[in-house]
């Protein structure tokens, strides 16, 4: 009896695990089929012309250089924007503010922007930043459009960094003598670096890919210059890829093909350099 | 008869009373502290020791729903007047906690700084001084001194304990106080503690909170005994264990419940 029953447990482990494989490979197998297609489709298209040229009516002499930039400024922007403010946010919500029913309808509240869908985003900066802050379409009210999107993404994540930092270590900063914010800036915001990073990485990831509130707000097309400054008009790697995508020659498709391929390496490289940032405070803390 | 009564009062406390929100964990409680002197506080657990000596560095009311009554006066002085800033207090009235808690992201050298660096007061030239010092102090200065730069968590248990001690004196603190520094370590670390309460207590009033009656015995001067939120004999550490004159004080250090 005894030894029927372990092995009908040790059974249902195995098939436990054996889903478990199953539901990590299907959609890692899906996004290979769909990495190896593109690579087909485009890497044969990049070369260095394809990245320092401007779009062109040619598909075989088109380049996303001003995508590129765009994007580059678009991400520093956003993050020099949204990060501060995020962090910010999330410590006085959770070092300073008091608990009690309106803490909670904050917190709800920004759990439920984190869905919100990107082009209600993109609506709301066309309104806001493009004509009442009379911005117009410029790399400054994509990158602040951008921020809103993230904003609720950054602040849950640092929430969540700040509340792990455990309270003995916060107690032994103020037994030190240290006041609210000492303790906060010395001893609490060094630790929750690495969880901060992680929200950052995820929100970076997030508007670098996005097309939608970009459109919206404005984002042009065909680009053939690139963004002196933060209040330059500006086009964006996926805003380029979007506009190839739609066009019916099949060169087109290639060269949409391409800049993924570039819109995925710089994305790599974003978080790559967050990733190394949050390795080295987490070496720090271990 | 008190042992030591040459030795100044640093803290006089009346009719103290502490909530936690509606739960009245303090009841009217009188202590005098002195100056030179190991006050141990026992009673079993829930009793309201803890809560009693932070409400001597006002670290008691930084819970939620934490309310204050009665007052303490430190060298004359009511620490909760409105004009006193706690932060101010907390640099005069040092603390350590029952589990070591050094600050996993700095090294030996930065925790023993800590205080002074967390509070923006530290200055460079005289640092390595200091560091010597208060590790010297705290019994640690032989062990660190070759490895000052190394995190304060790859430390033994009972050197981090000390580790936060010294981190404690540097701030140069005129009363410390502890709270079961040492249930969380080993036998032979919690004596290293114990021999250093008794060289530290020549400089400092310490008040040290303990689960061990043997270790209030060894270390204190004075002793308190609490149950239920309620001061229930305080004196000579000598005269609370040999003659208890309440029968719960007796039942407790015997062993009879707690």
């Amino acid at each position: 009896m005894k030894r029927h029953v372990r092995k009908w447990s040790r059974r249902k482990e195995t098939l436990f695990i054996g889903l478990c494989i199953v539901s990590l490979a299907v959609p890692l197998c899906l996004l290979f089929a769909m990495l190896i297609d593109v690579a087909l489709d485009g890497i044969s298209r990049i070369d260095w012309q394809f990245l320092t040229s401007y779009p062109s009516r040619r598909a075989s002499s088109a380049g996303i250089l001003p995508g590129l930039v765009g994007s580059a400024f678009l991400i520093v922007l956003t993050a020099v924007i949204s990060l501060p403010m995020g962090v910010g946010a999330a410590i006085y919500l959770e070092e300073y503010g008091e608990r009690g029913r309106l803490a909670n309808l904050i917190e709800v509240n920004i759990a439920n922007l984190a869905g919100v869908p990107s082009v209600i985003y993109g609506l709301l900066g066309l309104e806001i930043f493009v004509r009442f802050a009379g911005l117009d379409r410029s790399l400054l009210a994509g990158a602040l459009t951008l921020s809103l999107l993230v904003l609720p993404v950054v602040i849950m994540a640092t929430r969540e960094a700040l509340r792990v930092v455990p309270k003995t270590l916060r107690e032994a900063a103020l037994a030190l003598g240290a006041t609210r914010w000492q303790m906060v800036w010395r001893v609490v915001l060094p630790m929750a670096v690495p969880g901060i990073m992680t929200g950052a990485i995820l929100s970076i990831s997030r508007a670098l890919g996005e097309t939608a509130p970009l459109v919206v707000i404005g984002a042009l097309t065909y680009v053939s210059f690139l963004p002196q400054d933060p209040m330059s008009a500006f086009t964006a790697l996926p805003i380029q890829i979007f506009n190839w995508v739609s066009r019916p020659q099949a060169a087109f498709l290639e060269n949409a093909a391409a800049a993924i391929l570039v819109l995925l390496v710089v994305l790599l490289l974003a978080n790559v350099v967050a990733i190394v940032i949050r390795n080295r405070y987490q070496k720090r803390i271990g | 008869m008190l042992k030591n009564p040459e030795n100044s009062p640093r803290f006089v406390v009346t009719q103290l009373n502490a909530w936690f929100s509606a739960h009245h964990v303090l009841r009217s409680v009188d202590m005098l502290i002195r100056d030179r002197e190991v006050t141990a506080i026992i009673g079993p657990s829930g009793c309201g020791k803890s809560t009693f000596i932070r409400c001597l560095n006002r670290m008691h009311e930084l819970v939620p729903g934490a309310k204050v009554a009665g007052s303490i006066q430190l060298d004359g002085e009511d620490i909760y007047q409105s004009d006193v800033d706690p932060v101010l207090l907390r640099r005069h009235v040092g603390m350590v906690f029952q589990k070591p808690n050094p600050f996993p992201t700095m090294t030996i050298r930065e925790n023993v700084l800590s205080g002074l660096r967390l509070t923006g007061r530290l200055d460079r030239s005289t640092a390595n001084s200091v560091v010597e010092s208060a590790l010297r102090r705290a019994a640690l200065w032989d062990e660190v001194k070759d490895t000052l730069d190394k995190p304060g968590g790859s430390l033994s248990g009972g050197q981090q304990q000390r580790l936060c001690i010294a981190r404690t004196l540097a701030v140069d603190p005129s009363v410390i106080l502890m709270d079961e520094p040492c249930s969380a370590l080993d036998p032979v670390a919690t004596a290293r503690i114990e021999d250093l309460l008794h060289t530290l207590k020549a400089s400092y009033s310490i008040v040290i909170v303990t689960h061990s009656m043997q270790q209030a015995s060894r270390v204190s001067d004075r002793t308190g005994f609490f149950l239920s939120g309620e001061l229930i004999e305080f004196g000579d550490t000598d005269r609370i264990f040999t003659a208890p004159t309440d029968r719960r004080t007796e039942d407790y250090i015997t062993g009879k419940f707690g």
